[in-house]
């Protein structure tokens, strides 16, 4: 009843091509940055913060990476998670052999390192496509995660191939508490998701998402096809890069490409397909679900606790978890952000729907 | 007719073309040429490579011989992206467009041409990136009046019914700004009152941005009223070329396509 867009009327371009034309869109989103600026970090537990909202902040933000590339783009792939692990080495790298450089311009200089590397893994986009690009991504997980335990010189030799960061500081500002570090990792999520939002409503995106919806099209209207697919590489891999060095830097403390694997590459994919294949914001609600919804069965299985197994509880998770996902997926293949739009679109009318 | 339609010189000149797709002939020793403002319909029974002779034209086919000789420049291996950057312009049979975007993405993707703005200014919606969405948004807009579909602007192409998908793809050619405009059955399928609509747009493109047009069309009365000169193809060879009128009394034309009175 009060979602509605009367009385809001645009007069000009300018107004008719914001983000969230609706006012009520605007209000909410203002409100939830907010209280996720401001009130989480001064009410949450430490474990909260670190052990489920980093997390889901910087997995949502190589979710967005990746749906930007396949969502948008239309290009399919299975290397995210190798061009996180890009992301996070040059980004050590940088800080260890550039002294006194800003963590900031590090995660920069990580990211587009691993957009260089995202498109010399694009390359084959030209001659291939669906399934057999997915393949041909796969090429890049298994040989970078190669390259980086193989070659001692990307972990400066440590023995282990774990390497430990240490100061942590932006702008003078030490990230040393949880509450710190999330507000960090938040505002850098924000800052990008804004960015990629502006990108998908650009002439980029148009272009982008022409590719996907008909190559042939899309050449035909002078999109060129090189330039295009190439572009989405580099801003994906971009991204999944800048995740990569806070997943490393921030929430780890450490890097190793075993955070890195295959498992990971496919998470972010779960992420994208249940959230909402060409949806900024499907990226998160994909990633709450699949970080989020694991921990929330464990909770409520921990209220079964001596009724049954353990084994059986974890197991059971499981189990509930794989069907969940498959009901979504009945009910929604668009995806959660589907539904969320179909929610919107409804409440617009009640509760006078005629 | 229109008295002040001139039509002016020779502004594409297909020779000699033969295009094969392995051992099949889709167009064999094919001469054509388009003069500038006119209407040109190419037609001819199923499979007779009115089609091919347009993928040709815009460079999505590259013939095994002949050349293309656009406003002078000869092409013989060109990609359909430059076509489109040299003005030609084109629509489908089976409607190509994007289905995922609204009415008004699909117009807006073409005049990707007019879009310079770096990756950063995109990404932070400032400076070149937003001045040049707004004033691409005031040339769609007027596409979209032209066209009258106002009404559907917002709306996911794949939602729209076929006769308004084809006036959308008009306007998405239309949005490039071309000097040659190819349209593959741009009545197929459509109701008269479709058709008519449509007719009447093609001679509006025609007659006040001066646009040239070549276009494929099954419905005889549509060829014969609207274009100024008709190319028969049967059989991937041409086998009549001239004024509605005189194609439509040609032997040749009669015994292959529109067939004789019994």
């Amino acid at each position: 009843m009060f979602y509605r867009e009367s009385g809001q009327f645009k007069t000009s371009y300018r107004a008719d091509s914001v983000i969230f034309p609706i006012l009520q869109d605007r209000l909410f989103v203002g409100a939830l940055l907010l209280a996720a600026l401001v009130v989480v970090p001064a009410l949450a537990s430490d474990y909260l913060l670190s052990g489920i909202l980093i997390p889901f902040l910087v997995l949502s933000l190589a979710a967005l990476g990746l749906n930007i590339l396949t969502g948008y783009a239309g290009q399919l792939s299975l290397g995210s998670a190798a061009f996180m692990a890009v992301g996070a080495f040059a980004t050590y790298n940088f800080m260890l052999r550039i002294p006194g450089l800003p963590l900031i311009a590090a995660m920069l200089l990580g990211g587009l390192v691993a957009a260089v590397v995202g498109v010399a893994f694009g390359l084959p986009s030209l001659r291939i496509k669906g399934f057999y690009l997915a393949v041909a991504t796969l090429a890049a997980q298994f040989f970078i995660e190669w390259a980086l335990t193989k070659f001692g010189w990307f972990t400066n030799y440590s023995s282990s191939g774990v390497i430990s960061v240490s100061e942590l500081q932006v702008f003078g500002i030490a990230l040393d508490t949880p509450a710190s570090k999330y507000v960090f990792t938040l505002l850098v999520v924000a800052v990008l998701a804004l960015a990629a939002k502006n990108l998908v409503r650009s002439g980029l995106g148009r272009a982008w998402m022409a590719v996907r919806d008909m190559d042939v099209a899309a050449e035909v209207i002078g999109i060129p096809m090189l330039k295009t697919k190439l572009t989405a590489f580099a801003v994906s891999s971009f991204y999944c890069g800048v995740a990569g060095s806070l997943w490393a830097f921030v929430l780890l403390g450490t890097v190793d490409p075993q955070a890195f694997d295959l498992h990971r590459s496919f998470q972010i994919l779960f992420m994208i397909i249940i959230g909402g294949v060409g949806s900024i914001l499907g990226s998160f609600l994909g990633a709450a679900f699949i970080v989020l919804l694991p921990i929330v069965l464990n909770q409520a299985g921990q209220l079964l606790h001596g009724a049954v197994s353990t084994s059986f509880l974890s197991n059971l998770e499981m189990m509930i978890f794989g069907g969940l996902i498959i009901f979504f997926l009945i009910v929604e293949p668009l995806g959660l952000a589907r539904l969320w739009q179909i929610a919107k679109e409804k409440l617009r009318l009640w509760p006078f729907p005629h | 007719m229109n008295p002040n339609r001139r039509i002016g010189d020779v502004v594409l000149e297909a020779s000699h073309i033969s295009l094969r797709f392995g051992g099949v002939k889709a167009l064999t020793d094919i001469s054509l040429d388009v003069r500038e403002h006119e209407v040109l319909a190419i037609i001819g029974p199923n499979g007779a490579g009115k089609s091919s002779m347009l993928n040709v034209i815009n460079g999505v086919y590259h013939p095994q011989e002949g050349e293309v000789r656009y406003r002078g420049q000869v092409r013989q291996r060109m990609s359909a992206h430059l076509a489109a950057r040299q003005g030609i312009a084109r629509t489908f049979q089976n409607i190509a467009l994007f289905k995922g975007m609204s009415v008004l993405d699909n117009i807006m993707t073409g005049r990707q041409h007019k879009l310079h703005a770096s990756l950063l200014e995109r990404a932070l919606w400032w400076g070149r990136a937003e001045r040049e969405e707004l004033r691409e948004r005031c040339r769609v807009e007027e596409i979209i009046d032209f066209l009258e579909i106002q009404h559907i602007r917002k709306t996911p192409v794949g939602r729209l019914p076929y006769g308004l998908q084809k006036r959308v793809e008009l306007g998405r050619a239309l949005a490039m700004e071309p000097t040659l405009l190819l349209l593959d059955e741009p009545m197929a399928g459509m109701n008269v009152e479709e058709k008519q609509d449509m007719c009447r747009f093609i001679l509006d493109v025609n007659d006040e941005f001066g646009t040239t047009i070549v276009l494929i069309e099954h419905d005889m009365g549509v060829v014969m009223d609207i274009s100024d000169r008709v190319v028969v193809l049967d059989y991937g060879k041409k086998i009549g070329d001239g004024a509605p009128d005189e194609v439509k009394h040609n032997p040749d034309v009669i015994a292959a396509y529109l067939g004789t009175a019994h």
